[in-house]
């Protein structure tokens, strides 16, 4: 006992060994002393080097290498970044309490930061890959062999569904990727659960289905059909008719605003708040058909492809576009935003597919050029893309990085592609085409860990009622659908141009209309004449009173129209300077 | 076949899922940004639920004692939460079981209202004194015991007493009335008495207030009938008297903080002092508006940091000592004229006496849940209470946050002082637009209430040294 309380005082440094363990653990400790430096190659553990045999544990004392905890990787640290911080410069320095308090705040973020960064490791799956043999590429890889290849779980997620009668058909997976959702043009609407195989419905609506999309969770899905959208519960119960949303074309559900958001035949784009049944707003884009249309998931703005080759974004709080970035020579085919937002891909007619920065506008990241025009793209998690042209499909990897040149995989398809999604949380791509459905087994395309707060695939129903309530309780008002999402955590500071437009205003001043009702007077003072002489009189001093603050306002800023005239000293101008040339003052 | 190495996310339900029932969820996290959007909108958003919550929550009111008569003095027990002892208009006294609300004894103490009540500092005893110019001293024992209907001790006085206070240690105390008595428990006269009649007429200088400093335990204070807030030391016969304009009801000194005395004044406000800085002109530290009557009563938390205050107005206002705005407004229909206002011990309760024969008890913080919480819920309010420390400047948030409804009469009173108020600023501000800058200047508010230390000059009053 007393040479493990030795031992201890003489490793201060170890770290998660308190000195309660220590003592308790001293035997066990030693018990593992069979490793040793170089006994297999391998340097030992940090904490066992400190606990060797006790007989030579004096001359093998060493010094702590790596005191304190393990340094953070400055990339991992970039990662988990909050943002830059308050600018102490700002702060002024004697009022030292405010200071205190904002320097604590961010010691507090700080920490955070770092303790989110340093929870990594203790994620428990790992990311899919796929590698091929010398000689052959990955993409030469068919589905069947994938299957052959991986675990039979894994084996029963890519299939082919045979449906040659309804077609074409829409897809989409909830967003825990547990559901999958079947639209057909002709109007059969299905829902599933993919991973089990389980039927949840399946009915035909008797009209044509244009787009489907999943509501708030896997009980509720919308459907736009040939005139309004309906929604439906997971028993295909129809529970509403929107006829305030008519002939749409395509739908986004923004899950933390509860938006619906449809774009139209004719160009009009309607927000609507699933929660309230009630419209936000109706824009009309004049801009066309609506069929291209995604989200930002970084920011819940809707992009909208025209067939001019521009693209435009929208939010709910403006009448015009936010943003109109011209993207190719020819008509947009598809949108499709990485889910974290940063970056967006474009399809144009013309055989080319953009990336872009969402961040930055300006110009286009990367130009690739495909064998075909591209009619949808899908993003991965992991920054996939995958390219659908006719009925092949392309997964790229790198595309971010400009490295588009050769696919990942390629999948042909029976027919033409019409809809594409991978799942989130899996490595797997859901492909619709005009007669049926295909699920793709793409290694590595997705998250494999998730967040069970944010989105959980293995929700109990308790658990799912539980979100549900917490995600309303948690509504984002549509009026804080802005570019920037972190606009209301900043301070307002007034751009340029309307520092301008006040400096202006302070220039040319207006005396604002007065009107002053004189007081009634006794003993014939209120007359009018009197009267219109007593309003006068108030009026005009009202008027010189607001001039002479608003000039004194103007002149405190530095803006005196007027300069002041170069006041000549008296006594120094002399009789003949009045024939010196002039010059301009 | 071609692949060198695959692998696929291929997850095991049962890491999952629970195991049986009686499991808890499983809650795998993953603190990566891009799975977490809007952070910032979202918490924004809980803020805001967070704010409305309070005001759904904010129902103070806990419950009332009544009486047979309108309260007029209250006081607690300095060592037992639950007891607390109150005198009527007919000069009835009451011991109460705050947390079971029933009355525990009841004395015809004295002919007449009982003026004021207070504990003696080891808890065995209390001092009342009523309209019929006795103190009298009630043995608490008996009081529990519920047998003994005659005090322990009576002293006699010639003149009414308004006003006790007992001095921390010492078996001393003080009384107030026409003049400022100090007596010693043991001796049936006075001990010393301090007259300050400065004109003359003993009416007009008779106090109404006194109280010792509990802290400083020498110091005591009073305010009398001719305005004056009046510092006095049991050692010495020196005193430091400071005219007000308009007289002060009630004094509290600061618990935590002793060199803050908080005066209640008949103009509607409360006025902290500090005592260290009588003779300068910063010596109000505090100017604490909002009532709109009379300020009768208060009494400062244990804390320090907050006090609460009776009216004339029917209400009952909960200021910050740093706050110039009340944080809180009691009042209810039935609730008449605030004769006396105490905070518990706990500092969890508010109680008031009122006219309307009720002791009404609150809560001190108005939406605060009261019993024994989980940890779930403990959890789930500190980050309430964060968000609005993080959010409640927001205009949207503080709107909420700082509305109170107010019945009709303090709501118009409220807004017609508020005209009077502004008239009188535009008209000092155009007196001094239109004299010479030397003349007029321009008067704070404070310097406005106060007329002066008594050894100042002022004028109105002969200078007294």
């Amino acid at each position: 006992m007393d040479e493990n309380n030795r031992e201890h005082k003489s490793n201060p440094s170890i770290k998660g060994a308190r000195k309660g363990n220590v003592k308790r653990d001293g035997g066990q400790f030693k018990r593992n002393t069979g490793y040793r430096k170089g006994s297999n190659g391998n340097p030992p553990y940090k904490a066992n080097t400190h606990y060797r045999d006790s007989s030579n544990f004096k001359s093998n004392r060493r010094p702590d290498m790596f005191p304190g905890r393990k340094v953070l990787d400055p990339r991992l640290r970039d990662k988990y970044s909050w943002g830059e911080g308050v600018n102490m410069a700002g702060v002024r320095k004697r009022s030292w309490t405010r200071r205190k308090r904002l320097e604590n705040k961010e010691a507090r973020v700080k920490e955070a930061e770092e303790e989110a960064a340093r929870a990594e490791v203790l994620l428990t799956e790992n990311t899919g890959l796929m590698e091929a043999n010398e000689g052959t590429y990955t993409s030469h890889v068919a589905q069947t062999d994938i299957r052959d290849s991986v675990d039979i779980t894994s084996a029963t997620k890519s299939f082919d569904l045979k449906l040659d009668q309804f077609g074409p058909y829409k897809m989409q997976f909830t967003r825990n990727g547990r559901h999958l959702m079947l639209g057909g043009r002709m109007g059969h609407l299905a829902s599933f659960d993919w991973m089990t195989k389980k039927l949840h419905c399946e009915i035909n609506v008797m009209e044509s289905i244009h787009d489907i999309c999943w509501l708030h969770t896997e009980q509720m899905m919308a459907v736009a059909q040939k005139k309004w959208v309906y929604i439906y519960d997971n028993q295909g119960t129809e529970l509403h008719c929107l006829k305030k949303l008519c002939h749409v074309l395509k739908m986004e559900f923004l899950p933390y605003h509860f938006l619906l958001c449809a774009g139209g035949e004719v160009g009009f784009l309607s927000w609507l708040d699933i929660s309230l049944g009630r419209e936000v707003i109706q824009t009309y884009t004049k801009k066309g058909r609506l069929d291209v249309m995604t989200q930002n998931p970084y920011n819940a703005v809707i992009c909208c492809g025209h067939a001019n080759g521009t693209i435009s974004m929208w939010t709910p709080n403006m009448k015009t576009p936010v943003a109109t970035v011209l993207c190719h020579a020819q008509s947009l085919r598809a949108i499709e935003f990485d889910p974290s937002g940063r970056y967006f891909a474009t399809a144009g007619v013309n055989r080319e597919i953009k990336l872009w920065d969402a961040r930055n506008l300006g110009e286009s990241m990367h130009t690739y050029r495909v064998g075909s025009g591209a009619s949808t793209l899908a993003f991965s998690q992991k920054k996939l893309l995958a390219v659908a042209m006719g009925n092949v499909v392309e997964v790229y990897d790198g595309v971010t990085t400009g490295a588009m040149n050769k696919p990942y995989m390629r999948h042909r398809c029976n027919s033409a592609v019409t809809g594409m999604q991978f799942c989130p949380y899996e490595d797997v791509l859901g492909v619709s085409t005009y007669s049926g459905y295909s699920s793709l087994l793409i290694p590595g395309a997705g998250e494999p860990n998730f967040d069970a707060l944010e989105s959980n695939p293995y929700l109990s129903v308790s658990g799912r009622r539980e979100a549900e309530v917490k995600a309303l309780l948690g509504k984002v008002p549509p009026e804080l659908i802005t570019l920037d999402p972190q606009t209301i955590g900043q301070v307002n500071v007034p751009r340029l141009e309307e520092k301008l437009e006040a400096k202006r205003k302070l220039m040319y001043i207006r005396v604002p209309n007065i009107d002053v009702t004189p007081r009634y007077r006794m003993k014939g003072k209120s007359g009018s004449a009197k009267k219109f002489k007593r309003k006068q009189r108030a009026e005009g001093d009202k008027k010189r009173e607001y001039l002479k603050e608003a000039i004194e306002h103007r002149d405190n800023l530095g803006l005196n129209k007027m300069k002041k005239k170069k006041e000549r000293k008296k006594g120094t101008e002399e009789l003949l300077d009045r024939f010196k040339p002039k010059t301009l003052s | 076949m071609s692949i060198k190495n695959i692998k696929v996310i291929s997850r095991n339900p049962d890491q999952y899922l629970r195991e049986t029932k009686n499991d808890i969820h499983k809650v795998p996290r993953n603190y990566n940004p891009d799975l977490h959007p809007f952070q910032a909108v979202r918490e924004y958003k809980l803020a805001l639920n967070a704010v409305k919550l309070e005001r759904v929550f904010a129902k103070p009111f806990v419950g009332s004692l009544t009486h047979p008569e309108g309260v007029t003095a209250m006081c607690r027990h300095p060592s037992k939460l639950s007891n607390i002892y109150t005198g009527t208009v007919d000069g009835q006294l009451k011991l109460w079981n705050l947390p079971q609300k029933n009355c525990e004894w009841t004395v015809q103490g004295h002919s007449g209202q009982v003026w004021s009540i207070i504990s003696a500092p080891d808890g065995q005893s209390f001092f009342s004194v009523g309209n019929d110019k006795t103190i009298k001293r009630w043995s608490v024992a008996a009081a529990l015991a519920g047998k003994n209907d005659l005090p322990q001790d009576t002293w006699l006085s010639d003149t009414i007493i308004t006003g006790i206070s007992h001095h921390r240690y010492k078996d001393e105390f003080i009384t107030c009335g026409e003049r400022v008595l100090l007596w010693d428990a043991n001796t049936k006269s006075p001990k010393f008495s301090y007259d300050w009649s400065t004109s003359g007429d003993r009416n007009e200088a008779s106090a109404v207030c006194v109280k010792f400093n509990h802290v400083e335990s020498n110091l005591f204070a009073s305010s009398d009938h001719a305005n004056n807030i009046v510092l006095y030391d049991v050692r010495s016969k020196e005193v430091k008297k400071l005219k007000m304009t308009l007289r002060v009801n009630s004094l509290a000194w600061n618990p935590m903080e002793a060199f803050i005395i908080t005066a209640g004044s008949e103009d509607y406000n409360c006025y902290s002092f500090d005592i260290r800085k009588m003779d300068k002109e910063r010596r109000i530290v505090g100017i604490h508006e909002g009532h709109t009557s009379a300020v009768v009563d208060l009494d400062y938390s244990p804390t320090g940091k907050e006090f609460v205050s009776g009216s004339y107005d029917k209400s009952l206002r909960i200021f910050r000592v740093d706050e110039a705005r009340s944080r809180e407004v009691y009042h209810t229909k039935r609730m008449f004229k605030v004769n006396c206002a105490l905070w518990s011990a706990d500092n969890k309760y508010v109680l008031s006496g009122s006219s309307d024969h009720n002791v009404r008890i609150w809560k001190a913080v108005a939406n605060e849940k009261m019993g024994v919480m989980r940890d779930r819920e403990t959890t789930a309010i500190n980050y309430a209470e964060e968000l609005k420390r993080k959010y409640g400047n927001f205009p949207e948030m503080r709107r909420i946050l700082r509305h109170r409804h107010l019945p009709k009469s303090i709501y118009h009173a409220k807004k017609e002082h508020e005209i009077i108020k502004n008239s009188q600023a535009r008209k000092d501000y155009n007196r001094r637009k239109h004299s010479k800058p030397s003349k007029e200047k321009a008067v704070s508010r404070a310097k406005k209430a106060v007329i002066g230390l008594q050894d100042e000059d002022y004028s109105g009053e002969p200078s007294r040294k």
